[in-house]
């Protein structure tokens, strides 16, 4: 490494690790961004020498993200940024936290996939999903799909491990020099009724998607959901046991797993290994307050929204919501979601922008009760399970309240 | 083509036997949750006794003409540009607006219904519906938008959320919806448009939820009452108040 690089790596763990003495966050973004002040090809030279793995989608790139670096794990150490920082300052954080290790797992925001492509020149990137989320200042869908197209042509070399099930996800990877398809389901389909290439209707039959007017369809996958387990690419069923919940976390297993084989790790070896993730940055933590077992989910944008329906038991409920910058300003999404699976529970709300939850809930005949914090819902339910639903900020404020429990 | 039908849930006050709701190509014209405003309007309709019959139509099926209510949503440029084109060819819209059905349209759904817009970057014939045109304006408009609405429409101010790069232009054949007070609207000054009973607005996805008696003009236009029962609208006034106060903040 350039001595400029090693100073600028030392300056930045030390930062980081101030950031976190002062009680500002993590550490994971300040330290990054101090670092690459002093030398711009400082992630380069960090991610020079590892094999690298890239995350990246709408939802899920944290847990897969997290599950993907222990599975990677059987071979060796592995760099993370494992609290969700997940732009390029959060990615120099955590590869000069880590020091010298022969592999990096990194999650990656959609928007930056090309910028962090050619910094790290990743050996595996895997593709989760493409959805609406936060439509006041995120490129649209379609956009998105076409920018990973236009990178992963520059980039032949890289092994794609890509989602079957959701056509812009596949559209994207059209350009890409080899992929490992995986099926994890799709329960979101409203981003994804119009072919990308042609403008055609995609036709959907069960598991099967198409599209009317050209060649696009759903490639046959590798890996796929099979029950509680995976099936490999050699046909064998691994059962998966996880500590987190819901159908979609075995989805982002059988991701992680196909990531790990692109290392050389068979899954036989890696599939025990993911028990060990238990909460996310705080997403899934339980914790328990006067008698009440609080689990937390994180629900940020339509999609997530309905896995987090799948994922939250039939128990009191609490439902958090806010605009601010991190959440995107545009609440009209809360539309999107059907709140139906949520009747004959008791619901209830808080968060800055609880008054459209309560006009969205009504018109979904979702009856709720308004409360002003976590507290005053604890004391509303009675003793057992509240599971909470939050979108970003609203779930860090919970967090907080929670004593920012991971 | 799906068809739902919903039974009134509160007692009947006569008008039509059922409101026939038509949404206007949700596989091209939907973003933002614009699924609201045909769920809102549906629901004060059935509170008011008025069973419904919701229809999605989607953009490679024809256009019923005899629909009480037309609702077009928002997209991006090529489905908004693909839905122009489906729609000229289909004339089924033209000949409902010609039995006096009512159209609400928002956003890229509004831009539609003047003479041309604006997609990826050429020029696009749209339906003629209203005398208006849409141009590129110097950046995108995001946030808040309120307004003053034209006082002959009788409804209280517009509180909604604009994201658009368009500014549109409004000919002697059309009125504005509102005055902007905030956001920027059509071009900064006026905001939305109407004429007979077809209405565009930039306040996008479910405009209506924050706008309950918008939501009413438009069952009192389809219906032909002068007033609808009152509903209780605790929710959204609260919301609307919240909105309000912190566009002045």
């Amino acid at each position: 490494m350039p001595l400029r690089a090693k100073v600028a790596s030392s300056v930045s763990r030390t930062a980081a690790a101030l950031s976190r003495a002062a009680g500002r966050g993590d550490g994971s973004v300040i330290g990054g961004w101090i670092g690459l002040k002093i030398d711009p090809e400082l992630l380069a030279h960090l991610a020079a020498g590892r094999a690298v793995a890239l995350v990246s989608g709408t939802n899920g790139k944290t847990t897969t993200t997290r599950l993907a670096a222990a599975a990677v794990g059987v071979l060796g150490r592995v760099a993370t940024n494992s609290y969700g920082a997940n732009m390029p300052t959060g990615h120099t954080s955590a590869l000069a936290k880590a020091g010298t290790t022969p592999y990096a797992v990194l999650e990656v925001d959609e928007h930056y996939l090309a910028q962090v492509l050619e910094a790290t020149s990743p050996r595996v990137v895997a593709l989760l999903n493409l959805s609406r989320d936060q439509l006041d200042r995120a490129k649209e869908v379609a956009m998105m799909a076409q920018l990973w197209q236009v990178a992963l042509a520059e980039h032949p070399e890289v092994k794609v491990v890509a989602n079957a099930d959701d056509p812009m996800v596949v559209w994207a990877a059209a350009t890409a020099g080899a992929v490992s398809w995986f099926s994890a389901g799709q329960r979101w389909h409203d981003d994804s009724w119009v072919c990308p290439e042609c403008g055609s209707a995609i036709e959907r039959s069960d598991d099967q998607w198409w599209c009317a007017g050209c060649p696009l369809r759903r490639p046959e996958p590798e890996w796929v959901v099979d029950e509680d387990g995976v099936i490999d690419p050699t046909g064998a069923w691994h059962k998966v046991t996880l500590q987190l919940p819901g159908q979609v976390n075995i989805g982002n297993a059988a991701t992680a797993l196909a990531v790990a084989a692109e290392f050389g790790v068979r899954p036989v070896d890696a599939v025990s290994r993911l028990a060990v993730v238990t909460s996310v940055a705080g997403r899934y933590a339980q914790v328990v307050r006067n008698g009440r077992t609080i689990r937390l989910l994180l629900a940020k944008n339509p999609a997530s929204w309905l896995e987090a329906f799948d994922m939250a038991e039939q128990a009191p409920t609490l439902l958090s919501i806010n605009a601010r910058d991190p959440d995107g300003l545009d609440t009209s999404w809360l539309f999107d979601v059907d709140f139906s699976p949520l009747r004959g529970r008791q619901v209830l709300i808080t968060g800055d922008r609880a008054f459209d939850l309560a006009v969205r809930l009504e018109v979904n005949d979702v009856p709720f009760l308004h409360v002003p914090s976590l507290n005053a819902a604890i004391s509303s339910v009675p003793p057992g399970r509240l599971e909470v639903i939050a979108n970003y900020t609203a779930f860090q404020d919970i967090r907080a309240e929670l004593d920012r429990v991971n | 083509m799906s068809t739902e039908s919903f039974p009134a849930i509160g007692p009947s006050i006569g008008g039509p036997s059922v409101l026939r709701l038509v949404w206007i190509y949700p596989d091209l014209l939907s973003t933002y949750g614009d699924r609201g405003n045909l769920l809102i309007l549906a629901r004060r309709a059935q509170q008011r006794g008025i069973p419904v019959e919701l229809t999605e139509i989607r953009s490679d099926q024809p256009v019923p003409q005899s629909a009480d209510i037309y609702l077009i949503g928002g997209g991006e440029d090529g489905p908004q540009a693909l839905a122009a084109q489906r729609l000229r060819a289909d004339t089924g819209l033209h000949r409902a607006v010609g039995q006096g059905s009512v159209i609400f349209a928002v956003c890229a759904g509004y831009q539609l219904l003047g003479t041309s817009f604006f997609a990826k970057g050429t020029q696009c014939t749209g339906l003629e519906l209203l005398d208006l045109y849409s141009d590129r304006g110097p950046s995108r408009a995001v946030g808040e938008l309120a307004g003053d609405i034209d006082p002959r429409l009788g409804v209280p101010p517009l509180s909604g959320f604009e994201n658009h790069g368009g500014r549109t232009h409004l000919g002697n054949g059309v009125s504005p919806l509102a005055r902007v007070t905030a956001g920027v609207g059509n071009d900064g000054t006026s905001e939305g448009a109407w004429r007979g009973n077809i209405l565009g607005t930039y306040a996008h996805g479910p405009a209506l939820a924050r706008n309950p008696a918008l939501a009413d003009l438009l069952l009192r236009w389809a219906i032909g009452a002068a007033s609808l029962p009152p509903l209780n609208d605790l929710w959204a006034d609260r919301l609307r108040a919240e909105r309000m106060a912190a566009i002045r903040t």
